[in-house]
């Protein structure tokens, strides 16, 4: 991908100092560093309640961040502690875990996408033509142009991931930022997914994607490995090192014809989750 | 035609009775559509019975109904919230608790009056065929004010129902919102208590807005089946009040609920028969 984007000062994506992140006042994970530039891919991996999901929220104004600094598209968020979350930026587009499973919404597949636009809108600007074009494109990419009309509950669940990451390309948004963005979707919606992350930064945009899979971190530029803590962060082949790995999941995983492999486990898990609190 | 359509012309009360009810079943329908999508059907609940000791409040000290059912929807209202912001109560156990003492609360002011059970009926069940002229206006401008503030907040209000974070991420405050949400379901309890009265309201609220989200495809489709549905309701409903001399609030609600169970009977069948149909999935609802 595009390593070499010109980064001006403050021209980073994602800017974290000294971040500590959680919920309610109480912190998860303490001295995060991030420095992510325009068209770069950074990998948050890591197990079950390693802190994944409490980045992105904090990264996406959803949750307040408890110390340090934090700029996002050179917007500072925080330090409001006990207010909140200043207005967000228009142009971040946010897919999260929540999923519409049982839920009634009479809503079409196009419906659905078409939200990604209010933001730039507002409660009254009418979506014009490029909206409906964002629209039209995104959904083509992930081979959801089909769906358009039909009812997102008659969906299958990969289907609707489908849906929900058209939603996100729609958004044609500077900063991505995507919760396991693959479950659920099948071969096919794997490939059209990195293919749309590879036009995205292609363009410019800069991609933080939450994600269980280590062959997806492999290909990010930056990774970083969350056990309640930052085991390690940095360039993806010095991060993703299986003594990293260990600390990160308990387990060591070792390079299989490119991919990594899952080939033992280890007592470390306790250690990795449990004992190092973040100061 | 005659049975169908002159009782409406003989008798002016008819009159404006079906168009009281059929304003309530279009504010019904709109609002109702966000109570069922999002699940507030208990808050909507008790706000149509918190309003109890407000309007026998109004009653004893001879205020006006309407200023009376507003204050008890507000106590209510903020007594919910601050349940739940203050204490680790879920949202439903603060409603509840409040449902109930507003209702015992309103129960008890009601027993100092001298006429208790024909206030309390009137207040539950309203006076559908004692509208005034005074009171379609109201209701009118009612329904007008809900329908647009509705439309008017239709994006929050759909990015509320599928996830408050997505109204957050575009920049609308989901918790702004969200109150905004409940003084329009609130308004609605209101201003229709007078009609249909405060438990009948809450079937008006439910019962289109369900049948409606069983059949559409879209939010706006789900608005227009149950204004339709809503509205036949009031109609349907005054009819066998008039014919069969039954009380007219409760026969209006109860052929909206009936045909709820139509629609969805009629739904279940076609689901099934598509479903036999294709090799897609549907999902079960």
């Amino acid at each position: 991908m595009n390593a070499a984007q010109p980064a001006a000062p403050g021209g980073l994506a994602v800017h974290a100092t000294g971040l500590a992140i959680g919920y309610q006042g109480v912190s998860l994970v303490a001295g995060i560093e991030i420095g992510l530039p325009p068209g770069e891919v950074l990998a948050l991996v890591g197990s079950n309640g390693s802190g994944k999901t409490t980045l992105l929220k904090t990264l996406v104004s959803l949750l307040v961040p408890l110390e340090g600094q934090l700029e996002v598209l050179s917007r500072v968020v925080g330090p409001h502690r006990h207010r909140r979350p200043a207005r967000p930026a228009a142009t971040l587009a946010y897919l999260s875990q929540f999923h519409l499973e049982r839920s009634a919404l009479p809503l079409r597949a196009r419906d659905v996408v078409r939200m990604s636009r209010f933001a730039r809108h507002g409660l009254w600007g009418r979506l014009r033509q490029a909206d409906h074009d964002a629209v039209a494109r995104a959904m083509q990419r992930m081979d959801v142009d089909h769906l358009a009309d039909m009812s997102l509950r008659s969906l299958s669940g990969g289907q609707r991931q489908r849906v929900y990451l058209a939603q996100v390309l729609a958004a044609e948004a500077d900063l991505l930022l995507l919760d396991e963005p693959t479950a659920g979707l099948d071969a096919p919606g794997h490939e059209r997914y990195e293919q749309a992350v590879a036009d995205e930064t292609a363009r410019g945009a800069a991609v933080v994607v939450a994600t269980h899979d280590i062959a997806e971190a492999a290909r990010a530029d930056q990774v970083m490995l969350l056990a309640q803590r930052v085991v390690a962060y940095g360039a993806a082949v010095a991060v993703l090192m299986p003594d990293n790995l260990l600390e990160t999941f308990g387990m060591v995983l070792r390079s299989v014809d490119g991919g990594l492999l899952r080939t033992g486990d280890d007592h470390g898990h306790d250690h990795a989750a449990g004992t190092h609190r973040p100061a | 035609m005659g049975p169908l359509v002159q009782p409406f012309l003989d008798n002016e009360f008819l009159q404006r009775a079906l168009f009281g009810g059929v304003a309530v079943a279009l504010a019904c329908a709109v609002v109702g559509t966000f109570v069922v999508l999002r699940g507030l059907a208990f808050i909507g609940d008790a706000l149509a019975h918190g309003v109890l000791p407000g309007v026998a409040l109004a009653v004893l000290v001879g205020m006006p109904g309407l200023a009376g059912a507003a204050l008890g929807a507000a106590a209510m209202i903020g007594g919910v919230s601050l349940l739940t912001r203050r204490s680790q109560l879920s949202a439903d156990t603060a409603i509840g608790l409040l449902f109930v003492g507003m209702l015992a609360l309103g129960v008890v002011m009601v027993s100092r009056s001298n006429s208790f059970t024909g206030d309390l009926v009137r207040i539950l069940f309203g006076e559908l065929l004692g509208i005034s002229q005074a009171d379609l206006a109201v209701q009118a401008i009612a329904t007008v004010v809900v329908v647009a503030v509705t439309l008017l907040l239709s994006r929050p209000f759909l990015l509320l129902c599928v996830d408050p974070e997505q109204a957050d991420v575009a920049g609308f405050a989901s918790t702004r919102y969200h109150v905004i949400m409940l003084v329009v379901v609130a308004a609605t309890v209101i201003v229709s208590f007078q009609t249909v009265g405060t438990l009948l309201v809450f079937g008006m609220l439910l019962a289109p807005a369900g049948a409606g989200a069983l059949v559409a495809r879209r939010i706006s489709s789900m608005m227009l089946i149950a204004a339709a549905i809503g509205s036949v309701s009031v109609y349907l409903g005054l009819l066998a009040s008039y014919h069969f001399d039954l009380a007219a609030g409760a026969s209006v609600v109860l052929v909206a609920v009936a045909l709820f169970f139509v629609t969805f009977a009629a739904a279940s069948g076609r689901d099934t028969h598509r479903s036999a149909g294709t090799p897609r999935t549907v999902m079960p609802t």
